[in-house]
């Protein structure tokens, strides 16, 4: 990178400004997760976590109202197996998309790109009435399921396949008599890694934060992902708000997680795919 | 990557039924296996994508009521319905008047972080991590936090307003109030998310047309103006469209900030309920009205459509002949 311009006290401040207006919704989100309830009622409204999260926990979970435990297990089972599952299936048609030759494939590329524009909310009415003629209304498999692989996913992977396994290595592969899965295996995938983590990443963020889909159909309360159980907390009429806030706060701290486990390769995953998505 | 290629033909083939029937094996597999990898998108794909778009449009067709025995045809009955629906056109108009409110300064703002990221910075990732931040948060999480702090008697959001001397605003019962609040949550989760990429293109542009231009005396600003922002136009068109699409489709957002007796229709007097929002009343509870709920979804679909189109014709006019974006930035 050329050289760039120097940066002035002026941009420190704006960013502080910026990054702190970023921040403060979360900070804030567990001041009250950890206070008790008055805090809602206190002007000006604390700035510094009290000694309240274990009491609010303990209460949150037992609540019977919002089956948090069950949604937190149920967001866990459901984000892991499709993060599983779209990484696989991605990697294996991203890399017949970039590196095979087919008759139609271009076609069928176009076909896949074509469905990233659709709006989930179109298949939403059908797809419930599907769901329920399989009888998985209310069950995991209907979240789980039509997730399995995404057509973002098989894009991305071809797009990483085409400039990271070189041409080259797949012919000298097949000229030492490997077919295309043992090629896939030893020779695509090693190059896929890091394309296949951030794909990981931002699967497993995507299907634990979703909400419109499990909203629609899982209506037994009893069987909640963990978002539905933040919209049952919320939608309450007793407003224990703290209990509310321990609830977002838990709800979000596995993304938080990931972000700082792996903030760098996200952005990095992002400002990629705007240049060469 | 360097490779090394055995230039030298293979050993002297063995001749051999084995060996023939390995090489009809190789036939087959470098033709057939692909569509064995792509099979899986293309198989969930046809149950759980095309068959519910097809089925959506066959159901709007019908007067297709979860509680009724049989569902009678009825052409494009739930469509001139609709049309006519004054609920529904006041959904329509919520939708725009959240997207426009929320799309345009979230849009400047993230052009304005891009260009603060692209200097010279210590702790580059740490500021590009803090503004990225509210994009990884849960969204359910957020509309709840920022119902709150926009709460009429508590809300922080009146406290501060109060501070300055303005009167508390009815954030939550006030039309365009509650359009207000729910692009706030919009803008904060998604500005860092469009600088970031607005960043990843400014970084493309080269440095000596900068240079250039300061030889010929345009100062900080007018170089932004007349170099950065029309070399960044392809990337701001991505922008624009993936914002179209997300804020015509809003629902979580609004769903959650609104609580308390049917919360689906965004408020007592459905101040903001999205047209989204307005398929999930008609098509499940209370009304379970399969047919006209999958009307309002091809409806949603037409408006995104148009929206969409209406915005890049916008852009392309505007700036004039700005040419080619810069390498990387115009290749998509």
């Amino acid at each position: 990178m050329s050289r760039l311009w120097r940066a002035s006290p002026l941009t420190y401040l704006a960013l502080v400004i910026a990054a702190g207006m970023s921040v403060f919704p979360i900070w804030w989100m567990f001041v009250v997760a950890s206070r008790s309830s008055d805090a809602m009622g206190q002007l000006p409204p604390p700035m510094t976590p009290g000694g309240n999260l274990g009491a609010n926990i303990a209460r949150l979970f037992d609540n019977t109202d919002a089956y948090f435990l069950t949604g937190l297990i149920n967001s866990t089972i459901v984000a892991c197996t499709v993060t599983v599952s779209v990484v696989f299936f991605a990697s294996l048609a991203g890399f017949a998309f970039a590196k095979l030759r087919f008759r139609g494939r271009n076609a069928l590329l176009l076909a896949i790109i074509a469905t990233m524009m659709v709006p989930t909310q179109l298949g939403v009415i059908p797809l419930y009435m599907l769901m329920t003629r399989l009888q998985w209304n209310d069950r995991l498999p209907a979240v789980i399921v039509p997730a399995l692989v995404t057509g973002f996913g098989v894009f991305m992977m071809r797009q990483y396949a085409g400039q990271a396994v070189s041409d080259e290595l797949i012919e000298a592969a097949r000229m030492d008599g490997c077919g295309t899965a043992r090629i896939w295996w030893h020779v695509v995938v090693p190059a896929l890694r890091p394309a296949a983590a951030v794909l990981g990443l931002l699967t497993f963020m995507t299907t634990w934060n979703d909400f419109l889909w499990p909203y629609a159909v899982l209506n037994d309360p009893a069987n909640p992902t963990v978002q539905l159980s933040l919209r049952a907390l919320s939608d309450g009429y007793y407003q224990d708000m703290s209990q509310v806030f321990t609830g977002t706060a838990i709800a979000t701290l596995p993304l938080l997680l990931v972000f700082v486990l792996f903030g760098r390769q996200i952005i990095g995953g992002i400002m990629e795919g705007a240049v060469k998505a | 990557m360097t490779v090394q290629l055995d230039a030298r033909p293979p050993a002297a083939p063995t001749p051999g039924s084995r060996r023939r029937s390995s090489g009809r094996l190789t036939r087959l597999d470098t033709r057939y296996s692909p569509y064995l990898y792509i099979a899986p998108f293309f198989l969930l794909f046809a149950v759980f994508g095309v068959y519910p778009l097809a089925y959506t449009f066959w159901v709007s067709l019908h007067d297709w009521d979860l509680l009724g025995t049989d569902h009678p045809f009825v052409g494009a009955a739930n469509y001139t319905q609709l049309l006519a629906d004054a609920d529904f056109w006041h959904a329509v108009v919520n939708t725009l008047g959240i997207f426009v409110i929320s799309t345009v300064p979230q849009l400047l703002a993230a052009l304005w972080l891009a260009n603060l990221l692209n200097r010279g910075l210590r702790a580059r990732t740490g500021w590009r991590m803090a503004v990225l931040v509210p994009n990884v948060t849960s969204t359910a999480a957020v509309a709840i936090v920022f119902g709150v702090l926009f709460g009429r008697e508590f809300g922080m959001i009146n406290w501060m307003l109060d501070l300055v001397g303005v009167d508390p605003v009815a954030w939550k019962s006030d039309r365009v109030a509650s359009w207000v609040a729910i692009s706030a949550m919009v803008d904060w989760r998604w500005t860092g998310y469009n600088a970031l990429i607005l960043l990843a293109a400014m970084q493309a542009i080269p440095r000596d047309l900068y240079e250039s231009a300061a030889i010929d005396g345009a100062n900080r600003v007018r170089q932004f103006w007349a170099i950065t922002v029309p070399l960044l136009k392809p990337t701001i068109i991505f922008c624009v469209i993936i914002s179209t699409i997300g804020g015509l489709q809003l629902f979580t957002e609004p769903r959650l900030f609104h609580s308390g007796t049917n919360p689906i229709r965004g408020g007592s007097l459905r101040e903001s309920q999205t047209v989204t929002m307005y398929m999930f009343e008609n098509a499940f509870a209370p009304h379970y009205n399969f047919g006209y709920g999958s009307a309002v979804a091809w409806l949603l679909f037409a408006l995104i459509a148009i929206v969409a189109a209406v915005n890049v014709l916008v852009l392309r006019r505007m700036g004039g002949g700005s040419g080619p974006g810069p390498g990387k930035g115009a290749a998509r």
